[in-house]
């Protein structure tokens, strides 16, 4: 059983009190636990079951403008007396810096609304392993299927942060993961891909034969796959990849990057960075959402931001510390965005496919292939070569390349954004990208 | 020597009850152990004039784990008390009920150590350490006027472990590692470029900082984001590839380091996985994945099974000889373990992973390279890589790199990212160099969500075809 507020709530005043004691001035404080259960199959057999029960505390004391932290999984307080002195030790010889400090006050969520984020049903590992009998048994229809490997976890989690202002909530959160890694062979080739679901509440969670059938089909539709040559062509990204192209666009507007002059978006605000019909969204009160949030890692409320509205960027995603370097206010955005999304464009799937009589569509890239202070891409690339709006053959060993600069001046993008994970795309076609291959 | 960790010491449960609920557990299984870890560790860093962060984490846990026949069972607590160990051990008996085993005690012995028992946290002050990276940061920005952001920090941790085997056997060992990374940031005319350089590895802060040392970890950042602001588009193709020494060896760790690693071939989901004793690499390429290098960032005294760890022949003279191998993989593939067997903590089973992984010297040198090269690039510095080990392929992200144009090198060109086919790209290495280099010390691989410390080395090689993602036509 995951701990009650009540316990993580004795031990986060216990921590404050004391910091206090010892010559902090301010502090906070996170108390965390987190207990999942996994169950693994691998080729239609129980192969690996895990149980993980994690307590964490992290504590920030202040001495004025001097700030340091210390973290520890051991919450006997024994250990928290030493930690907390050897924190306080730290902070008096840290350099100030005249940005530390608290929140505002005035900022920090009043509220804690319920957003369903917490399912209290228990799947037993019995029922764990029947969804994955099923989904195994839907994965291993086709004799070209040679590797099967399913997960399916249960997560429960809770945590209180507290701060000397007064600051002091925290809420359990719950998951429901299955996923799918299937391997395919043929006398060319051997190819893997994978399908995968997660919600806040089980009973949403993907049918588990839907979710083993969908894995297999990725999977052999990549067997015997070519190589092409290096040309300039329309790339169209993937649902699951085009994610990926928003979140380096958050990376490259937090407030971090943004205040140390390290992003190729500094200084873009009320600029036009995207093609004229893209809007893009924050959105931390969605219920049920997997980014779902009441307020930041500070406290800070989070309210919904549209980071980018026809186009235009009108906020970066600000936090305490780098706003105050700013000038700016925090907006509930320390540790990132919340569920963030691209709003559908007005174009059909099949319509974008049909789009150029001939384009390259993207499932999976490899590589740390995105650098934030230059804005430059290049990442190793599988997918599918597209004519006349049909899937011609699967493609494998090139790259795609470009800058996201001109990258988000040619993005279009279709119409079928789903919340399948906390940051979500609709399928995304850029034009104007480099090749590489043969 | 003082018993490093006591990790009962504090606990309602003595070592000996500890010992029997391990036995007991295990009595039906094929293997398995309690794995227990107390890590101390710091980070200090300086970004933008200022110490941005200072931290200290203390973690403690244990990880208990049965295995019988495939299935593994696991579970892990923060808390080391009789209620928690008993509930994990409730938690591996539940899921291996139906299964019998035979346990197997055989874990070879060895004297022995690769590093020292030291924790470098406590070997220099919070205030030395402090000052130390305001002196980076004042060098740096008096050194070159277009300059602007210099990051630094000090990455600091001693990692205790004990192994408990059934009937009581005891394997310990007590790990010292450290990082020291600086990055500087130059802007001109407009242009941005970074550059990244570290050094690291199993010994004290003052060994790599003696002497001014840090000076010399300055001036590589700076040089890289110098030499990048110079640089114009990559090109998009295929074409020859001169990697140097060092740190390139990247390659080696994508290329072919995770396919022959044993579960994915006992699972036949590597593309190397029927390649036994078969030709992978040209003639003269070795490759070796050693644990044993004294004070190395992937050196281990023993693995995270207890397994010593030893110099593991992967490939000899183009020959594949050998995969890494921890215990599960090796007794399910009938050999024995290689001590590759590693776990990023004990919130994690145990995989088998790579140490250092290393090919050995030739006879060429890196001149002989690039005169045999018409057209290609000759590539320095790289920032990272990734695989896919079912279809082999595999990439690794240039951060310095220039044109080969008629035998000479000319100009750097931007980062880009090379890509390549594991199985075939080391039979297209023509030339390996005679300057085997090892990397800095600063190496993470991340494999199945967990990243464990590795180093890598390579002497300067040809390949003569690679696909480079550059935006040049």
């Amino acid at each position: 059983m995951v701990k009650d507020q009540e316990f993580l709530e004795k031990k986060a005043s216990y921590c404050l009190g004391l910091a206090k004691k010892l010559g902090a001035t301010e502090s906070s404080v996170i108390v965390n636990n987190s207990v999942s259960e996994t169950v693994n199959f691998r080729n239609k057999k129980l192969d690996e079951s895990n149980r993980s029960d994690d307590l964490g505390i992290r504590i920030t004391t202040y001495i004025g403008k001097k700030k340091s932290s210390i973290s520890s999984s051991n919450l006997l307080d024994d250990n928290l007396n030493i930690l907390i002195e050897k924190c306080v030790e730290a902070t008096k010889n840290t350099p100030e810096d005249e940005f530390n400090s608290l929140p505002d006050k005035d900022l920090l969520a009043k509220e804690v609304k319920d957003l369903s984020l917490y399912d209290d049903t228990h799947i037993e590992n019995d029922q764990k392993i029947d969804y994955l009998k099923k989904l195994e048994l839907a994965a291993s229809n086709d004799k070209k299927i040679v590797n099967t490997e399913s997960s399916f976890t249960q997560n429960k989690s809770n945590f209180i942060l507290a701060n000397t202002e007064g600051f002091c909530a925290g809420y359990k959160t719950s998951s429901f993961t299955a996923s799918s890694v299937i391997v395919a062979k043929d006398e060319k080739s051997m190819e893997r891909d994978y399908e995968y679901s997660s919600k806040c509440f089980f009973k949403d969670l993907d049918d588990a034969g839907e979710l083993g059938k969908q894995a297999a089909d990725q999977t052999i539709r990549k067997l015997s796959p070519q190589k092409i040559g290096s040309e300039k062509i329309a790339i169209i990204f993937d649902k699951r990849i085009a994610k990926g192209i928003l979140s380096t666009f958050a990376s490259a507007i937090s407030s971090s990057a943004i205040s140390r002059g390290t992003s190729f978006l500094k200084d873009k605000v009320n600029q036009k960075i995207f093609s004229d019909s893209i809007n893009v969204l924050d959105k931390p009160d969605i219920i049920k959402g997997l980014g779902s949030r009441n307020f930041d890692k500070e406290g800070v409320k989070t309210d919904t931001l549209k980071l980018v509205e026809q186009g235009v960027l009108k906020h970066y995603l600000i936090d305490t510390y780098n706003g105050k370097k700013l000038n700016l206010k925090s907006n509930g955005r320390f540790g990132g965005t919340s569920n963030l999304y691209f709003e559908n464009g007005n174009i059909s799937f099949k319509d974008l496919l049909n789009s150029k009589s001939k384009s390259l569509y993207i499932t999976e890239t490899i590589g740390h292939g995105s650098n934030i202070v230059t804005g430059d891409y290049s990442v190793g690339a599988t997918g599918f070569l597209v004519e006349n709006g049909e899937f011609k053959y699967p493609i494998n060993e090139i790259t795609i390349a470009g800058n996201f600069k001109d990258m988000f001046q040619h993005i279009t993008l279709a119409n079928d954004l789903e919340f399948k994970y906390a940051t979500n795309s609709p399928t995304m076609m850029i034009e104007g990208m480099v090749v590489a291959g043969k | 020597m003082l018993s490093m960790n006591n990790f009962f010491e504090k606990s309602d449960i003595s070592r000996s009850e500890a010992e029997n609920i391990v036995s007991d557990t295990l009595s039906k299984c094929d293997d398995g152990e309690l794995y227990l870890e107390n890590t101390k560790s710091e980070t200090l860093l300086l970004d933008d004039n200022k110490i941005k962060n200072s931290s200290y984490n203390s973690d403690l846990g244990f990880g208990f784990r049965a295995i019988s026949d495939e299935i593994v069972a696991y579970s892990h607590s923060n808390e080391i008390s009789k209620n928690s160990l008993r509930q994990s051990s409730e938690n591996l008996k539940s899921t291996l009920k139906s299964v019998k085993g035979t346990y197997n005690h055989e874990i070879p012995k060895s004297n022995k150590k690769y590093y020292d028992n030291i924790n470098p946290i406590e070997q220099k002050s919070l205030n030395e350490k402090i000052k130390i990276l305001n002196e980076v940061n004042n060098y740096l920005r008096s050194k070159d006027n277009n300059i602007k952001q210099v990051t630094a920090n000090f990455l600091g941790e001693q990692k205790s472990v004990e192994i408990i085997r059934s009937g009581g056997e005891s394997l310990t060992d007590v790990r010292p590692l450290i990082r020291f990374n600086v990055s500087v940031m130059l802007e001109k005319n407009g242009r941005k470029e970074s550059g990244v350089y570290g050094v690291g590895g199993r010994q004290s802060y003052d060994f790599y900082l003696k002497d001014e040392n840090w000076k010399s970890v300055c001036d590589e950042a700076l040089r890289i984001a110098s030499v990048n602001l110079e640089s114009k588009p990559a090109p998009a193709g295929e074409m020859k590839v001169v990697l140097g020494p060092g740190w390139p060896a990247i390659l080696i760790h994508e290329a072919v380091g995770h396919g022959l690693e044993g579960d994915f071939n006992r699972k036949k989901t590597s593309a190397f996985h029927n390649l036994m004793g078969q030709k992978v690499a040209s003639e003269g390429v070795t490759i070796v994945d050693d644990g044993t290098i004294d004070n190395r960032r992937g050196s281990l005294t023993i693995d995270d099974e207890g397994t010593p760890t030893e110099k593991t022949v992967l490939i000899e003279n183009g020959i594949l000889k050998n995969f890494m191998q921890d215990r599960l993989n090796a007794r399910l593939m009938k050999t024995r373990s290689t001590g590759s067997g590693r776990r990023e903590n004990y919130r994690h089973i145990v995989l088998p992973r790579m140490r250092n992984t290393m090919m050995l010297s030739g006879n060429q040198t890196q001149d002989e390279m690039i005169k045999a090269v018409d057209k290609g690039i000759f590539a320095v510095s790289f920032g990272g890589g990734q695989v896919d080990i079912t279809s082999g392929k595999f990439v690794f992200n240039c951060t310095e790199a220039y044109e080969i144009v008629n035998g000479k090198i000319g100009s750097p060109i931007k980062g880009a990212t090379l890509i390549g086919d594991g199985p075939s790209s080391l039979k297209e290495v023509s030339m390996v160099g005679n300057d085997m280099m090892m990397d800095p010390g600063i190496g993470t691989c991340g494999k199945a969500g967990q990243g464990v410390p590795v180093g890598v080395a390579q002497p300067s090689i040809l390949i003569n075809k690679m696909t480079v993602g550059g935006t040049k036509l």
